[in-house]
Protein backbone atom coordinates (compact mmCIF):
# COMPACT_ATOMS: atom_id res chain seq x y z
CA UNK A 1 0.00 0.00 0.00
CA UNK A 2 2.86 2.21 1.27
CA UNK A 3 4.76 1.74 -1.71
CA UNK A 4 1.94 2.03 -4.88
CA UNK A 5 0.88 5.21 -3.02
CA UNK A 6 4.50 6.52 -2.61
CA UNK A 7 4.87 5.58 -7.00
CA UNK A 8 1.61 7.25 -7.17
CA UNK A 9 3.12 10.77 -5.99
CA UNK A 10 6.11 10.31 -7.66
CA UNK A 11 4.12 9.68 -11.00
CA UNK A 12 2.05 12.82 -10.34
CA UNK A 13 4.84 14.98 -9.36
CA UNK A 14 7.20 13.97 -12.24
CA UNK A 15 3.96 15.43 -14.73
CA UNK A 16 4.14 18.87 -12.24
CA UNK A 17 7.26 19.02 -12.50
CA UNK A 18 7.95 18.84 -16.21
CA UNK A 19 5.29 21.36 -16.65
CA UNK A 20 6.62 23.91 -13.96
CA UNK A 21 9.91 23.54 -15.63
CA UNK A 22 8.41 24.56 -19.27
CA UNK A 23 6.96 27.19 -17.54
CA UNK A 24 9.60 28.46 -15.75
CA UNK A 25 11.42 28.46 -19.16
CA UNK A 26 9.34 29.61 -21.34
CA UNK A 27 6.37 31.72 -18.72
CA UNK A 28 3.71 31.53 -20.94
CA UNK A 29 0.62 30.86 -19.24
CA UNK A 30 1.21 33.21 -16.59
CA UNK A 31 2.43 36.10 -18.46
CA UNK A 32 -1.01 35.22 -20.27
CA UNK A 33 -3.25 35.07 -17.50
CA UNK A 34 -1.70 38.08 -15.94
CA UNK A 35 -1.58 40.37 -19.09
CA UNK A 36 -5.03 39.65 -19.85
CA UNK A 37 -5.85 40.35 -16.03
CA UNK A 38 -3.79 43.18 -15.85
CA UNK A 39 -5.09 45.01 -19.11
CA UNK A 40 -9.02 44.08 -17.92
CA UNK A 41 -8.47 45.44 -14.42
CA UNK A 42 -6.46 48.76 -15.37
CA UNK A 43 -9.88 49.08 -17.88
CA UNK A 44 -12.20 48.47 -15.65
CA UNK A 45 -10.63 50.85 -12.77
CA UNK A 46 -9.59 53.54 -15.24
CA UNK A 47 -13.32 53.57 -16.73
CA UNK A 48 -14.93 53.54 -12.95
CA UNK A 49 -12.40 55.56 -11.02
CA UNK A 50 -12.91 55.46 -7.47
CA UNK A 51 -16.77 56.10 -7.82
CA UNK A 52 -18.62 54.35 -5.64
CA UNK A 53 -20.45 51.29 -6.72
CA UNK A 54 -22.81 48.80 -6.31
CA UNK A 55 -21.24 45.31 -4.14
CA UNK A 56 -22.87 43.25 -6.71
CA UNK A 57 -20.92 45.26 -9.66
CA UNK A 58 -17.67 44.75 -7.80
CA UNK A 59 -18.44 40.88 -7.71
CA UNK A 60 -19.19 40.50 -11.28
CA UNK A 61 -16.87 42.77 -12.54
CA UNK A 62 -14.04 40.52 -10.35
CA UNK A 63 -15.25 37.05 -11.61
CA UNK A 64 -15.54 38.34 -15.44
CA UNK A 65 -11.61 39.68 -15.17
CA UNK A 66 -11.08 35.81 -13.26
CA UNK A 67 -12.76 34.61 -15.73
CA UNK A 68 -11.70 35.47 -19.12
CA UNK A 69 -8.10 35.72 -17.45
CA UNK A 70 -8.23 32.05 -16.66
CA UNK A 71 -9.56 31.28 -19.64
CA UNK A 72 -6.69 32.80 -21.60
CA UNK A 73 -4.04 31.31 -19.44
CA UNK A 74 -5.35 27.38 -19.03
CA UNK A 75 -6.53 27.31 -23.00
CA UNK A 76 -2.46 26.27 -23.06
CA UNK A 77 -2.41 23.59 -21.11
CA UNK A 78 -2.67 20.71 -23.44
CA UNK A 79 -2.53 23.08 -26.66
CA UNK A 80 1.38 23.18 -26.14
CA UNK A 81 1.91 19.46 -25.96
CA UNK A 82 0.11 19.22 -29.12
CA UNK A 83 2.35 21.95 -30.56
CA UNK A 84 5.80 20.78 -29.46
CA UNK A 85 4.90 17.37 -30.49
CA UNK A 86 4.95 15.86 -27.03
CA UNK A 87 1.68 14.36 -26.67
CA UNK A 88 2.53 11.28 -27.77
CA UNK A 89 5.52 10.91 -25.72
CA UNK A 90 3.10 12.11 -22.71
CA UNK A 91 1.44 9.62 -23.02
CA UNK A 92 3.56 7.11 -23.24
CA UNK A 93 5.52 7.49 -20.33
CA UNK A 94 2.92 8.15 -17.94
CA UNK A 95 -0.71 6.73 -16.50
CA UNK A 96 -3.73 8.92 -17.46
CA UNK A 97 -4.02 9.16 -13.53
CA UNK A 98 -1.12 10.90 -13.21
CA UNK A 99 -1.51 13.20 -16.09
CA UNK A 100 -4.76 14.30 -15.31
CA UNK A 101 -3.72 15.17 -11.92
CA UNK A 102 -0.14 16.61 -12.58
CA UNK A 103 -2.04 18.89 -15.18
CA UNK A 104 -4.94 19.97 -12.37
CA UNK A 105 -2.77 20.93 -10.05
CA UNK A 106 -0.62 23.05 -12.81
CA UNK A 107 -3.92 24.67 -13.50
CA UNK A 108 -4.60 25.00 -10.08
CA UNK A 109 -1.20 26.59 -8.96
CA UNK A 110 -1.43 29.13 -12.07
CA UNK A 111 -4.90 29.85 -11.02
CA UNK A 112 -3.53 31.01 -7.26
CA UNK A 113 -0.61 33.18 -8.41
CA UNK A 114 -2.57 34.83 -10.40
CA UNK A 115 -5.22 35.41 -7.84
CA UNK A 116 -2.55 36.21 -5.51
CA UNK A 117 -1.73 39.24 -7.51
CA UNK A 118 -5.08 40.23 -9.00
CA UNK A 119 -7.14 39.85 -5.54
CA UNK A 120 -5.24 42.49 -3.98
CA UNK A 121 -4.65 44.96 -6.92
CA UNK A 122 -8.55 44.59 -7.19
CA UNK A 123 -8.64 45.61 -3.50
CA UNK A 124 -6.36 48.75 -4.21
CA UNK A 125 -7.50 49.85 -7.61
CA UNK A 126 -11.67 49.79 -6.91
CA UNK A 127 -11.84 49.93 -2.98
CA UNK A 128 -14.63 47.38 -2.39
CA UNK A 129 -15.61 47.94 1.56
CA UNK A 130 -14.58 43.90 2.80
CA UNK A 131 -14.60 42.73 6.62
CA UNK A 132 -12.43 39.59 5.85
CA UNK A 133 -9.74 39.14 3.96
CA UNK A 134 -9.06 35.32 5.21
CA UNK A 135 -12.83 34.69 3.80
CA UNK A 136 -12.23 36.95 0.60
CA UNK A 137 -9.49 34.75 -0.47
CA UNK A 138 -11.23 31.45 0.77
CA UNK A 139 -13.63 32.39 -1.82
CA UNK A 140 -11.19 32.80 -4.46
CA UNK A 141 -9.54 29.91 -3.79
CA UNK A 142 -12.67 27.83 -3.90
CA UNK A 143 -13.33 29.62 -7.47
CA UNK A 144 -10.19 28.45 -8.38
CA UNK A 145 -10.46 25.31 -7.17
CA UNK A 146 -13.93 24.76 -9.59
CA UNK A 147 -12.23 27.07 -12.88
CA UNK A 148 -9.09 24.42 -12.88
CA UNK A 149 -11.06 21.51 -12.06
CA UNK A 150 -13.76 21.64 -15.14
CA UNK A 151 -11.58 23.42 -17.62
CA UNK A 152 -8.77 20.62 -17.48
CA UNK A 153 -10.25 18.57 -19.07
CA UNK A 154 -12.21 20.71 -21.86
CA UNK A 155 -8.37 22.12 -22.60
CA UNK A 156 -7.49 18.75 -23.54
CA UNK A 157 -10.55 18.47 -25.64
CA UNK A 158 -9.57 21.86 -27.06
CA UNK A 159 -6.38 21.01 -28.09
CA UNK A 160 -7.64 18.25 -31.07
CA UNK A 161 -10.15 20.78 -32.23
CA UNK A 162 -9.19 23.50 -35.36
CA UNK A 163 -10.26 26.77 -33.54
CA UNK A 164 -8.19 25.86 -30.33
CA UNK A 165 -8.00 29.45 -28.76
CA UNK A 166 -11.61 30.57 -28.95
CA UNK A 167 -13.51 27.38 -27.89
CA UNK A 168 -12.66 26.56 -24.29
CA UNK A 169 -14.53 29.89 -23.12
CA UNK A 170 -17.43 28.80 -25.36
CA UNK A 171 -17.41 25.36 -23.87
CA UNK A 172 -16.66 25.87 -20.00
CA UNK A 173 -18.88 28.81 -19.43
CA UNK A 174 -21.93 26.41 -19.40
CA UNK A 175 -20.40 24.09 -17.43
CA UNK A 176 -18.86 26.90 -15.26
CA UNK A 177 -22.03 28.40 -14.18
CA UNK A 178 -23.28 27.01 -11.15
CA UNK A 179 -19.41 28.01 -10.06
CA UNK A 180 -19.49 31.82 -11.12
CA UNK A 181 -23.13 32.04 -9.92
CA UNK A 182 -22.32 30.95 -6.32
CA UNK A 183 -18.94 32.68 -6.43
CA UNK A 184 -19.89 36.17 -7.50
CA UNK A 185 -23.28 35.61 -5.15
CA UNK A 186 -20.55 35.05 -1.95
CA UNK A 187 -18.31 38.09 -3.17
CA UNK A 188 -21.63 39.96 -3.04
CA UNK A 189 -22.53 39.17 0.33
CA UNK A 190 -18.73 39.41 1.45
CA UNK A 191 -18.72 43.13 -0.26
CA UNK A 192 -22.07 44.08 1.62
CA UNK A 193 -20.58 43.23 5.03
CA UNK A 194 -21.50 39.60 5.79
CA UNK A 195 -19.03 37.32 6.64
CA UNK A 196 -18.25 33.32 7.11
CA UNK A 197 -21.63 32.82 8.50
CA UNK A 198 -23.63 34.36 5.49
CA UNK A 199 -21.90 33.16 2.73
CA UNK A 200 -21.33 29.33 3.92
CA UNK A 201 -24.10 27.51 1.87
CA UNK A 202 -22.37 29.37 -1.27
CA UNK A 203 -19.03 27.76 -0.69
CA UNK A 204 -20.52 24.10 0.44
CA UNK A 205 -21.79 24.94 -3.05
CA UNK A 206 -18.88 25.69 -4.88
CA UNK A 207 -17.58 22.60 -3.03
CA UNK A 208 -19.81 19.83 -3.63
CA UNK A 209 -20.06 20.80 -7.95
CA UNK A 210 -16.56 21.15 -8.27
CA UNK A 211 -16.22 17.76 -6.92
CA UNK A 212 -18.56 16.41 -9.22
CA UNK A 213 -17.27 17.66 -11.80
CA UNK A 214 -13.51 16.60 -11.23
CA UNK A 215 -14.61 13.16 -10.98
CA UNK A 216 -16.48 13.05 -13.85
CA UNK A 217 -13.58 15.02 -15.91
CA UNK A 218 -11.52 12.19 -14.22
CA UNK A 219 -13.36 9.36 -15.30
CA UNK A 220 -13.75 10.37 -18.76
CA UNK A 221 -10.45 11.75 -19.35
CA UNK A 222 -9.13 8.41 -20.25
CA UNK A 223 -11.76 8.49 -23.59
CA UNK A 224 -9.66 12.09 -24.54
CA UNK A 225 -6.74 11.26 -23.81
CA UNK A 226 -6.58 8.01 -25.61
CA UNK A 227 -5.34 7.05 -29.26
CA UNK B 1 -50.02 3.14 -38.91
CA UNK B 2 -52.18 2.43 -36.18
CA UNK B 3 -50.15 4.63 -34.05
CA UNK B 4 -49.50 7.37 -36.16
CA UNK B 5 -53.19 7.84 -36.59
CA UNK B 6 -53.85 6.78 -33.05
CA UNK B 7 -51.26 9.78 -32.31
CA UNK B 8 -52.54 12.11 -34.28
CA UNK B 9 -56.25 11.99 -33.26
CA UNK B 10 -55.06 12.43 -30.04
CA UNK B 11 -52.95 15.23 -30.43
CA UNK B 12 -55.85 17.01 -32.20
CA UNK B 13 -58.21 16.23 -28.74
CA UNK B 14 -55.70 17.17 -26.63
CA UNK B 15 -54.82 20.75 -28.55
CA UNK B 16 -59.57 21.08 -28.60
CA UNK B 17 -59.18 20.13 -25.18
CA UNK B 18 -56.95 22.52 -24.42
CA UNK B 19 -58.75 25.19 -25.03
CA UNK B 20 -62.67 24.32 -24.69
CA UNK B 21 -62.70 21.43 -22.08
CA UNK B 22 -60.05 22.36 -19.33
CA UNK B 23 -60.98 25.29 -17.33
CA UNK B 24 -58.33 28.17 -16.89
CA UNK B 25 -56.75 28.29 -13.69
CA UNK B 26 -58.04 30.26 -10.87
CA UNK B 27 -55.84 33.83 -11.11
CA UNK B 28 -53.90 33.13 -13.99
CA UNK B 29 -57.13 33.20 -16.34
CA UNK B 30 -57.24 31.96 -19.59
CA UNK B 31 -53.60 32.60 -20.09
CA UNK B 32 -53.35 29.78 -18.10
CA UNK B 33 -53.87 27.51 -20.64
CA UNK B 34 -50.32 27.66 -22.13
CA UNK B 35 -49.19 25.05 -19.31
CA UNK B 36 -50.63 22.28 -21.99
CA UNK B 37 -48.18 23.22 -24.31
CA UNK B 38 -45.34 25.28 -22.30
CA UNK B 39 -44.51 22.17 -19.94
CA UNK B 40 -44.69 18.96 -22.26
CA UNK B 41 -42.18 21.17 -24.90
CA UNK B 42 -40.06 21.55 -22.41
CA UNK B 43 -40.49 17.96 -21.17
CA UNK B 44 -39.71 16.60 -24.15
CA UNK B 45 -36.58 18.78 -24.61
CA UNK B 46 -34.93 18.04 -21.23
CA UNK B 47 -35.77 14.49 -22.52
CA UNK B 48 -34.26 14.48 -25.94
CA UNK B 49 -31.38 15.66 -23.80
CA UNK B 50 -30.97 12.72 -21.48
CA UNK B 51 -31.59 10.58 -24.78
CA UNK B 52 -28.51 11.93 -26.04
CA UNK B 53 -26.18 11.30 -22.87
CA UNK B 54 -27.20 8.16 -23.12
CA UNK B 55 -26.86 7.56 -26.27
CA UNK B 56 -22.57 9.61 -25.77
CA UNK B 57 -22.40 6.72 -23.18
CA UNK B 58 -23.06 4.06 -24.85
CA UNK B 59 -20.70 5.34 -27.96
CA UNK B 60 -18.51 5.35 -25.72
CA UNK B 61 -19.13 1.82 -24.83
CA UNK B 62 -19.57 0.57 -27.97
CA UNK B 63 -17.88 2.86 -30.62
CA UNK B 64 -21.00 2.78 -32.77
CA UNK B 65 -21.26 5.42 -34.92
CA UNK B 66 -24.82 5.09 -35.10
CA UNK B 67 -24.60 5.98 -31.43
CA UNK B 68 -23.28 9.41 -32.23
CA UNK B 69 -25.40 10.31 -34.41
CA UNK B 70 -27.99 9.76 -32.87
CA UNK B 71 -26.66 11.46 -30.24
CA UNK B 72 -25.92 14.44 -32.21
CA UNK B 73 -29.58 13.99 -33.66
CA UNK B 74 -31.45 14.18 -30.07
CA UNK B 75 -29.37 17.46 -29.03
CA UNK B 76 -30.68 19.28 -32.22
CA UNK B 77 -33.84 18.03 -31.25
CA UNK B 78 -33.70 18.89 -27.67
CA UNK B 79 -32.81 22.92 -28.96
CA UNK B 80 -35.81 22.71 -31.14
CA UNK B 81 -38.01 21.90 -28.26
CA UNK B 82 -36.02 23.96 -25.55
CA UNK B 83 -36.24 26.77 -27.85
CA UNK B 84 -40.02 26.35 -28.36
CA UNK B 85 -40.32 25.73 -24.59
CA UNK B 86 -38.84 29.08 -23.96
CA UNK B 87 -40.77 30.91 -27.28
CA UNK B 88 -43.96 29.87 -24.98
CA UNK B 89 -42.63 30.71 -21.60
CA UNK B 90 -41.73 34.22 -22.89
CA UNK B 91 -45.09 34.67 -23.90
CA UNK B 92 -46.41 33.87 -20.92
CA UNK B 93 -44.21 35.90 -19.22
CA UNK B 94 -45.39 38.75 -21.32
CA UNK B 95 -48.91 38.11 -20.46
CA UNK B 96 -48.46 37.57 -16.61
CA UNK B 97 -45.25 39.83 -15.08
CA UNK B 98 -45.15 42.34 -18.07
CA UNK B 99 -42.01 41.60 -19.79
CA UNK B 100 -41.07 39.31 -21.80
CA UNK B 101 -37.54 38.47 -20.33
CA UNK B 102 -36.44 39.40 -16.80
CA UNK B 103 -33.61 36.31 -16.02
CA UNK B 104 -36.06 34.54 -13.89
CA UNK B 105 -34.36 31.44 -12.27
CA UNK B 106 -36.25 29.50 -14.59
CA UNK B 107 -35.32 31.57 -17.69
CA UNK B 108 -31.94 31.55 -16.62
CA UNK B 109 -31.25 28.08 -16.71
CA UNK B 110 -33.15 27.07 -19.73
CA UNK B 111 -31.16 29.68 -21.63
CA UNK B 112 -27.88 28.08 -20.40
CA UNK B 113 -29.60 24.81 -21.54
CA UNK B 114 -29.29 26.10 -25.21
CA UNK B 115 -25.92 27.54 -24.68
CA UNK B 116 -24.71 23.86 -23.25
CA UNK B 117 -25.83 22.78 -26.98
CA UNK B 118 -24.97 25.44 -28.23
CA UNK B 119 -21.77 25.17 -27.43
CA UNK B 120 -21.87 21.04 -28.21
CA UNK B 121 -22.33 21.87 -31.83
CA UNK B 122 -19.67 24.44 -31.70
CA UNK B 123 -17.01 21.69 -30.69
CA UNK B 124 -18.91 19.52 -33.46
CA UNK B 125 -18.18 21.53 -35.88
CA UNK B 126 -14.32 22.03 -35.15
CA UNK B 127 -13.17 18.65 -34.92
CA UNK B 128 -12.81 17.28 -38.45
CA UNK B 129 -11.88 13.60 -37.99
CA UNK B 130 -15.26 11.40 -37.40
CA UNK B 131 -13.94 9.16 -35.22
CA UNK B 132 -12.11 11.67 -33.11
CA UNK B 133 -15.26 14.31 -32.93
CA UNK B 134 -17.63 11.51 -32.16
CA UNK B 135 -15.03 10.66 -28.85
CA UNK B 136 -14.91 14.05 -27.54
CA UNK B 137 -18.19 15.01 -28.27
CA UNK B 138 -19.64 12.36 -26.52
CA UNK B 139 -17.35 13.62 -23.74
CA UNK B 140 -18.69 17.15 -23.25
CA UNK B 141 -22.13 16.04 -24.11
CA UNK B 142 -21.70 13.80 -20.41
CA UNK B 143 -19.93 16.06 -18.88
CA UNK B 144 -22.60 19.19 -19.64
CA UNK B 145 -25.18 16.70 -18.22
CA UNK B 146 -24.30 17.47 -14.77
CA UNK B 147 -24.60 20.64 -15.11
CA UNK B 148 -28.43 20.20 -15.91
CA UNK B 149 -29.93 18.97 -13.08
CA UNK B 150 -28.12 22.03 -11.02
CA UNK B 151 -29.46 24.45 -13.61
CA UNK B 152 -33.40 22.43 -13.60
CA UNK B 153 -34.08 21.66 -10.27
CA UNK B 154 -31.52 23.75 -7.93
CA UNK B 155 -30.92 26.87 -8.84
CA UNK B 156 -34.60 27.19 -9.14
CA UNK B 157 -35.75 26.48 -5.63
CA UNK B 158 -32.62 28.10 -4.06
CA UNK B 159 -33.49 31.72 -5.84
CA UNK B 160 -37.02 33.02 -6.14
CA UNK B 161 -38.75 32.22 -8.75
CA UNK B 162 -42.06 33.48 -10.37
CA UNK B 163 -42.05 30.37 -12.67
CA UNK B 164 -45.61 28.49 -11.36
CA UNK B 165 -44.71 25.07 -10.55
CA UNK B 166 -47.32 22.67 -10.08
CA UNK B 167 -45.77 19.65 -11.57
CA UNK B 168 -43.10 19.14 -8.91
CA UNK B 169 -43.63 21.65 -5.91
CA UNK B 170 -41.68 22.08 -3.09
CA UNK B 171 -44.43 19.91 -1.24
CA UNK B 172 -44.77 17.26 -3.91
CA UNK B 173 -48.15 17.53 -4.23
CA UNK B 174 -50.61 18.64 -7.46
CA UNK B 175 -52.28 21.52 -6.90
CA UNK B 176 -54.78 21.34 -9.87
CA UNK B 177 -58.14 20.72 -11.05
CA UNK B 178 -59.07 17.07 -12.11
CA UNK B 179 -60.25 18.29 -15.71
CA UNK B 180 -57.23 20.53 -16.24
CA UNK B 181 -54.86 17.63 -14.80
CA UNK B 182 -56.40 15.36 -17.02
CA UNK B 183 -55.71 17.39 -20.70
CA UNK B 184 -52.46 18.38 -18.90
CA UNK B 185 -51.33 14.68 -18.70
CA UNK B 186 -52.15 13.83 -22.25
CA UNK B 187 -50.64 16.70 -23.58
CA UNK B 188 -47.75 15.21 -21.86
CA UNK B 189 -48.01 11.87 -23.56
CA UNK B 190 -49.02 13.39 -26.63
CA UNK B 191 -45.99 14.77 -26.97
CA UNK B 192 -43.86 12.58 -25.24
CA UNK B 193 -45.66 10.09 -28.26
CA UNK B 194 -44.39 12.54 -30.94
CA UNK B 195 -40.78 12.66 -30.03
CA UNK B 196 -40.90 8.94 -29.59
CA UNK B 197 -41.85 9.18 -33.25
CA UNK B 198 -39.42 11.50 -34.64
CA UNK B 199 -36.59 9.35 -32.65
CA UNK B 200 -37.59 6.22 -34.51
CA UNK B 201 -38.17 7.82 -37.51
CA UNK B 202 -34.35 9.52 -37.65
CA UNK B 203 -33.16 6.24 -36.07
CA UNK B 204 -34.33 3.88 -39.42
CA UNK B 205 -33.19 7.06 -41.72
CA UNK B 206 -29.36 6.87 -39.61
CA UNK B 207 -29.46 2.85 -40.20
CA UNK B 208 -29.83 2.97 -44.03
CA UNK B 209 -27.83 5.33 -44.75
CA UNK B 210 -24.97 3.67 -42.84
CA UNK B 211 -26.00 0.60 -44.94
CA UNK B 212 -26.21 2.15 -47.99
CA UNK B 213 -22.70 2.96 -48.03
CA UNK B 214 -21.76 5.56 -44.92
CA UNK B 215 -21.75 8.69 -47.00
CA UNK B 216 -21.81 12.05 -45.01
CA UNK B 217 -24.52 12.53 -42.87
CA UNK B 218 -23.76 15.89 -41.53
Amino acid sequence: MGKTSSSWLKGFFAVLKKDLQSEFRTRYTLSALFMFALTTLVIVSFSLGVMEIDPGLHAALLWIIVFFASMAGMARSFVKEEEAGTRLALRLSGRIEFIFFGKLLFNLLMLMILLLVIGPLYLIFMLPPLESYFVFSLVLFLGAVGISGATTILSALVARAASRGTLLPVLSFPILLPILFTSINATRLLFSGSGFGGIHSDLLFTLSYSVIIITISFLLFGFVWEE
Amino acid sequence: MLAKVFLGVAMSVVIYAAFFYAPSAMGLGEKSRIIFFHVPLAWVGVLAYLVSMVHAIKFLKTRDLYHDRMGSFNSEMGVVFTILATITGAMFAQAAWGVYWNWDPRQTSIFVLLLIYGAFFALRSALEEEETRARLSSVYLILAFFSVPFLVFIVPRIYSSLHPDPIINVEGSLNMDSKMFQVFIASLFCFTGLYFWIYNLNSRLIKLKARSGGDELE
